[in-house]
């Protein structure tokens, strides 16, 4: 026991050197994880490689905006780019119609007017230098491979159709659910696909459910129904190659059912929209005219770890590269005139400094 | 072994130094309060360790875990880091974990049913170990035991009044974890209430009201009402410290205190 406890508790972080997976879109991630990529390169860089497989993953919708239908979207098509099985469940009569919007990853040709872009803002102006620094590292390192962890989508061209066609996608109309049972049944089926890895896996499956709580639902007034559903899903997740995307409308919850949610959720996101004349934010933030909303990160799902990830920012705005592409960027405060701009002095290593600024950026 | 003051330890009274560690902590119960924004489950982590560690005074004390949250692998990786090899426990019968993350109760019957066979197991385990053994019944956590009894939080109270007497019976020491948060909007105050009323210690993990940072990764709030320490002093105490969770433990130290 005692050489066990010197042998152990010397923790390594060798993951940076951990080989990468053999199966296409996963990767190796710290204490025995493996990552499977969400579909928009900025957000998995932003959360440390992409989502764990068999975590939860909650989107809070803004129920104004349909913002949260991009990250599913891209969280989607690139399980399919990848051949992965998806499940996708929806409150609507015929989900596969959705199918049809999903994007396609968009042709080299682009990327690389992508990386010359990129170099072009090499030359900007240096108080926002921290957007650009290691970016597009992720990009050349996988270029080589056939296939990419993570794509970039264009979000004006349809996916291939032989993409979706196949029986790789499963659909479930929410509609069609009096009661959660019959739909955890199909979940727990479609999850006996991917029983969970013990060194090699064979594939990685994806479950996307768009706005389970929608009141449209007949369970929707069944609140403990609802929860237990979520905690069963997690945990048949939680012992299987999949990852669970979940999004669902906070306000329309009471407020306790709502916490409930996020304490059960591994990973959790929301989307808000911006309004289009804020005049206020407008003057606070660069780039504000770009920006379609903002991204806010809550909880980073932590596997087989105690310690939290922090990170550098918690709130980012989503923006269309060129109207295609989906980019993460992390707000900048716009120069205050006359004040020497510092937007990132934040840090601090004294806790006890109590000046603390209205917007948390 | 040479530990270096740790203020959790001393804050939850397990610090007293092996001359007065007779039986310290015998029948006392633990409350753990966290949020969505910090975990505290560090705590958990940190008292699993002092009760299996094979240098903690007491080194015949029995773990009793009812897991609803995460799977044994996920503990097991976690405190491996932190020295302590749960499976070797378990072995041991040292640990006796419960797997719950699939227990489900539909309906009334089946609440009923299934919380009275868990407390029937912990029972069962509780009295095999009872003889001159310290005893920790930990659940993690009562948020999620109540949406296994499908929300009906008479039950979840019946199930934890019931361990509770566990505590007087055989002396066992229980901690339970609690999502506070989910209680603080609506007039569901009558869980958290009663689990602080018959806490002795409460310890809550908040985030710092100046938002995150990377060295300061929340702050700690433990009440300890203690009673009396034999010398008719009383010991009730609130102490307030920061903390950092590191891979193989958690730095604890008080505001301002570090440079």
């Amino acid at each position: 026991m005692a050489t066990g406890k010197v042998r152990t508790s010397s923790f390594s972080r060798n993951f940076s050197a951990a080989p990468t997976s053999s199966v296409p879109g996963l990767k190796y991630g710290p204490n025995g994880t493996i990552f499977l990529s969400s579909g928009i390169p900025d957000l998995d860089k932003i959360l440390g490689g992409g989502f764990h497989l068999g975590s939860l993953v909650m989107i809070m919708e803004d129920t104004e905006a349909p913002h949260h239908m991009l990250l599913l979207r891209t969280f989607m098509s690139q399980g399919l780019v990848h051949n992965q099985p998806v499940l996708y469940a929806s409150p609507v009569k015929n989900p596969r119609a959705f199918l049809g919007t999903l994007p396609t990853t968009l042709v080299s040709k682009d990327e690389k007017s992508r990386n010359t872009d990129a170099e072009q803002k090499d030359l900007r102006i240096a108080w926002q230098y921290k957007k650009y620094l290691g970016e597009n590292k992720q990009h050349s390192e996988e270029r080589d491979g056939k296939i990419e962890y993570c794509n970039d989508f264009d979000l004006k061209k349809p996916i291939e159709k032989h993409l979706i066609m196949g029986n790789r996608v499963e659909c479930v109309s929410l509609l069609d659910c009096s009661n959660l049972v019959g739909f955890r049944d199909s979940c727990s089926k479609f999850l006996s696909q991917f029983p969970r890895y013990d060194g090699n896996i064979s594939s990685a499956g994806r479950i996307a459910i768009q706005s389970f709580c929608a009141p449209q639902c007949n369970y929707y007034d069944k609140e403990w129904d609802m929860l237990s559903f979520i905690r069963s899903l997690k945990s048949m997740v939680r012992a299987s190659n999949t990852v669970a995307f979940l999004t669902f409308p906070p306000s329309l919850l009471s407020p306790s059912v709502s916490k409930r949610l996020q304490h059960l959720a591994d990973t959790l996101l929301s989307v808000k929209a911006i309004p289009d004349e804020d005049k206020e934010l407008a003057t606070l933030l660069t780039g504000y005219q770009d920006m379609v909303g903002l991204l806010s990160i809550h909880k980073v799902s932590r596997f087989n770890t105690q310690v939290p990830v922090i990170l550098d920012a918690t709130t980012y705005s989503i923006k269309l590269q060129k109207r295609r592409s989906l980019v993460l960027e992390c707000l900048n405060q716009a120069p205050v005139d006359g004040s020497s701009g510092s937007s990132y002095g934040t840090s601090g290593g004294c806790s006890t400094t109590s000046k603390t600024s209205a917007l948390d950026f | 072994m040479d530990r270096p003051a740790n203020l959790l330890d001393e804050a939850l009274g397990l610090d007293d130094g092996e001359a007065n560690s007779l039986q310290p902590r015998v029948g006392r119960s633990v409350l753990v309060e966290d949020c969505v924004e910090t975990s505290g489950a560090f705590v958990l982590h940190h008292l699993i360790k002092r009760f299996l560690s094979p240098n903690h005074s007491s080194s015949d004390s029995v773990v009793i875990f009812v897991a609803f949250s995460q799977p044994f692998s996920h503990y097991d990786r976690i405190l491996r880091k932190m020295g302590c090899n749960l499976v070797v426990q378990r072995e041991n019968k040292r640990l006796i974990f419960f797997d719950m993350l699939m227990l489900d109760c539909p309906d009334v019957d089946g609440v009923e049913g299934g919380l009275i066979a868990l407390y029937g197991n912990i029972h069962k385990a509780v009295e095999i170990n009872s003889l001159n053994k310290n005893i920790t019944i930990i659940i993690d956590d009562i948020s999620l035991l109540e949406v296994a009894a499908n929300g009906s939080t008479k039950d979840v109270l019946n199930f934890l009044h019931y361990c509770h007497t566990l505590t007087t019976q055989f002396g066992c020491t229980i901690i339970t974890v609690l999502h506070e948060d989910i209680y603080s909007s609506e007039d569901g105050f009558t869980l958290p209430l009663q689990m602080e009323y018959l806490a002795d210690i409460t310890i809550k993990a908040e985030p710092l009201i100046t938002g995150l940072a990377a060295d300061i990764h929340g702050q700690l709030t433990v009440l300890n009402k203690g009673g009396s320490d034999g010398l008719g002093r009383l010991k009730g105490k609130i102490r307030n410290f920061h903390y950092r969770v590191k891979e193989n433990s958690v730095d604890y130290f008080y505001p301002g205190s570090r440079s």
